[in-house]
């Protein structure tokens, strides 16, 4: 694997490794895998570092939906204009535009189904180039990013010592 | 009391064959048994991986058992299994065995080795064993009344056997020789050119090859080369093989053996009368492993070689002198005291790091510690904290 590669599948598993322990399993020095982390930054191949939050377990949850939403398109309107009136909210989390029965799937957080309720009646509905919204509130989460949550996984049964 | 004293009675009136009380206890039991009295452990000392097996895999064990698929298989294991280990070996290590008469699926990579040493070894022959190596193969090797002799490796090699050891330790008189490359304990694995060599050994005095390549998936440097693949040795080694390491499924009991017909057929002869079929469940697991699971079996490899440099890194800085292993999932350290068992129950003691000393895996192995890496990187990062403050003090 190419260096950058390297980098980068490191930081996507962990994106808390140390600069030391990336050098520790790269053939990079510490110094190399910094000055390369900091060029995928400032091309913004890497675009932030979030860490995986299971709010439940923090007794802080928050109100979550995934939005449908279909749009009708004009001469002088595309997707990307339509994405980025809508992703400017901060509310909005994930905006994608898909395949399928509708246009855009945007993942929306506020503080409760109340909020997320009016949020997308007041703000997002209506946007004049949007037909038509589905709200699905998510009740549960069991994965998220790749890491299961709510008591997933595989327990750890090997014995202490084998041969 | 009166327990104990009928018990006592039992114990006198049978007696254990000879042969299996000439059979030493396992070397590696008693630190089992130290460790599993330690709180708050980090264990280095697993010899399994800590993946759970594909969540495929687990799915096509499950769903065999829905549709009943809980009787017998034929003996040699289900014939789609072994065409795909017949697709795969090929594919993957340029090994041609036909899934008509030249494979055998077995309950693990354990039962092959058995099978191989019983079909091939007369109890006034010799076996030669590769070492330090696995535990099982000279007890087996015993239980069949034949001489067992060591063939040491060392660190100078980067512990792969090369003619002169083998020379040096009279294996040119032994009738089988058995080899695990990529190693248990030592992490070595043999390149092309020191395999062609011992081939070469093995021709001129008559060896037939046990060569046991349960860790082919995990060679990390170079593609894994089989020794049955060089010209000339097909027909005098017997390969062995299975799930247990590179699909992490070692609980599922299931390997296999490549060889010529004939021995493959006298394999399958004890095979039938000892274990009759194969884990059914287990073989269709396989199956399904064969077919989906390639990708994630390469998955497991890279986190294996991260973890495989990072515990390298860390001995390196620690000034823990350690030869570079380039397989499975072991490093094989020198001990940095002079008394390794003492080192191994001090570290365990103290710091709660398990370990285990070469000694337990051959004579050449003594003064070296075995450390595996199937163990997360937390858990690692943790282990080689504690090793530095140990060492500190």
């Amino acid at each position: 694997m190419e260096p950058r590669e390297e980098v980068l599948a490191l930081l996507a598993e962990n994106a808390r490794y140390t600069l030391e322990d990336i050098a520790r399993m790269t053939d990079l020095t510490a110094a190399e895998a910094e000055a390369l982390i900091a060029e995928l930054e400032d091309e913004g191949v890497i675009a932030g570092y979030q860490a995986v939050v299971n709010w439940r377990v923090a007794d802080r949850e928050r109100a979550r939906a995934e939005v449908e939403l279909n749009v009708t398109l004009d001469r002088e309107t595309s997707y990307d204009d339509i994405a980025r009136r809508i992703a400017g909210f901060p509310e909005v989390k994930t905006l994608q535009l898909v395949s399928g029965n509708y246009d855009f799937l945007a993942r929306v957080e506020a503080g409760s189904t109340r909020e997320i309720s009016r949020f997308v009646s007041e703000r997002i509905a209506p946007v004049p180039e949007i037909t038509q919204t589905v709200t699905h509130f998510v009740m549960d989460t069991y994965k998220e990013q790749g890491i299961q949550m709510n008591g997933g996984g595989d327990e750890d049964d090997r014995l202490s010592i084998s041969p | 009391m009166t327990q104990n004293r009928s018990q006592d009675r039992e114990h006198r009136a049978i007696e254990v064959s000879e042969r299996v009380a000439d059979v030493p206890p396992s070397g590696i039991r008693r630190y089992f048994e130290l460790a599993e009295e330690v709180e708050d452990i980090i264990s280095l000392g697993v010899g399994e991986p800590d993946f759970s097996a594909p969540w495929a895999i687990r799915e096509a064990a499950i769903a065999s058992l829905e549709r009943g698929a809980t009787s017998y298989t034929t003996n040699r294991g289900l014939r789609s299994l072994r065409e795909a280990i017949e697709t795969y070996v090929h594919r993957r290590f340029d090994l041609g065995y036909s899934a008509e008469n030249e494979v055998l699926v077995t309950t693990g990579a354990s039962e092959a080795v058995d099978l191989a040493i019983r079909t091939l070894v007369d109890p006034d022959d010799v076996v030669a064993v590769v070492e330090p190596t696995y535990l099982s193969y000279r007890p087996i090797g015993r239980l069949t009344g034949a001489e067992v002799i060591g063939v040491p490796t060392a660190v100078e090699d980067d512990f792969r056997v090369t003619p002169e050891r083998l020379a040096g330790a009279g294996a040119d008189e032994a009738d089988v020789l058995v080899m695990c490359y990529p190693n248990n304990p030592t992490g070595a694995v043999m390149q092309i050119d020191a395999l062609r060599r011992v081939g070469t050994f093995a021709r001129e005095h008559d060896l037939t090859i046990i060569s046991d390549e349960i860790y082919a998936e995990l060679s990390y440097e170079d593609d894994h080369v089989s020794i049955a693949s060089l010209p000339g040795m097909r027909e005098r080694t017997v390969v062995i093989n299975g799930f247990s390491k590179a699909f992490a499924m070692t609980g599922l009991r299931l390997g296999y053996a490549l060889g010529p017909a004939h021995v493959i057929d006298a394999m399958n002869r004890i095979h039938q009368y000892t274990m009759l079929s194969s884990p059914t469940t287990a073989q269709h697991a396989a199956l399904e492993g064969l077919r989906s699971c390639l990708d994630e079996v390469g998955s497991m490899r890279q986190s294996y070689d991260r973890r495989r440099k990072f515990v390298l890194a860390r001995l390196a800085e620690l000034g823990i002198d350690c030869f570079e292993a380039k397989g499975a999932f072991y490093v094989f350290p020198r001990c940095p005291w002079p008394d390794e068992e003492r080192f191994v129950e001090s570290l365990l003691e103290e710091e709660q790091v398990a370990v285990v000393p070469g000694h337990v895996f051959g004579e050449s192995g003594d003064g070296h510690l075995r450390v595996s890496y199937a163990t997360s990187l937390e858990q690692l990062r943790e282990a080689m904290s504690r090793l530095e403050r140990f060492l500190a003090e």
